[in-house]
């Protein structure tokens, strides 16, 4: 990845790789892009978009994995996570 | 209000309507992109659609996130059945099957 990652976006990259073990994974952090709307704080770390590609979530529907990469992040969600967007196959 | 009982007003919305959004703001004045999103490919796909504005009804915005499993809004139904936020919206859209699917359920004319 170009850019090193930290905060959030590390973490989430960390949370997704441990749990699908991805053949490809890009986590962006789209935050300053939402600055001043609902959701969006001070500090940012509010507003992210990964693209997976995992075996491991290929075989689910389109709900289904949006729902097992939503679980594996939960932690995230419940400490400020306020919108993600998903590319996932 | 207790969580099941907004549950239940959940349930009563997705099976009143055919296609009902949550969404924040209003179809006429989305208040967030995502939202904004879903309200624009259901207005070009030309289908009737309910909706309700979560930043106006905190129980809903809470409950309807446990209710469909799913942390974040917008939230789209049709016929009672969970499709999913923007990004599935867009995707379904984007390939035809979103259409398709209206036009099955006789939403929209085929």
């Amino acid at each position: 990845m170009a850019q090193e990652l930290t905060g959030r976006a590390a973490r989430i990259r960390d949370a997704l790789t441990r749990e699908f073990s991805p053949i490809e994974l890009h986590v962006r952090d789209e935050s300053h892009l939402h600055a001043g709307h609902a959701g969006a704080a001070p500090g940012g770390e509010t507003h992210y978009a990964v693209v997976i590609r995992s075996p491991a979530l290929e075989k689910l529907s389109r709900v289904g994995r949006h729902r097992a990469i939503n679980a594996a992040l939960a932690q995230e969600f419940e400490t400020g996570l306020h919108a993600l967007s998903i590319d996932a196959s | 209000m207790s969580e099941p009982a907004v549950h239940d007003s959940i349930q009563k919305l997705i099976e009143e309507n055919p296609v009902m959004l949550f969404m924040k703001g209003t179809p006429a004045f989305p208040q967030c992109g995502f939202s904004a999103t879903v309200v624009a490919i259901l207005d070009h796909l030309g289908v009737d659609y309910e909706s309700t504005n979560v930043l106006e009804d905190q129980d809903i915005r809470e409950g309807v996130k446990s209710f469909s499993n799913w942390p974040t809004i917008p939230q789209l139904y049709v016929k009672g059945e969970f499709l999913g936020g923007c990004d599935i919206a867009k995707e379904m859209f984007q390939s035809g099957e979103l259409k398709t699917l209206l036009e099955e359920q006789g939403l929209v004319e085929a």
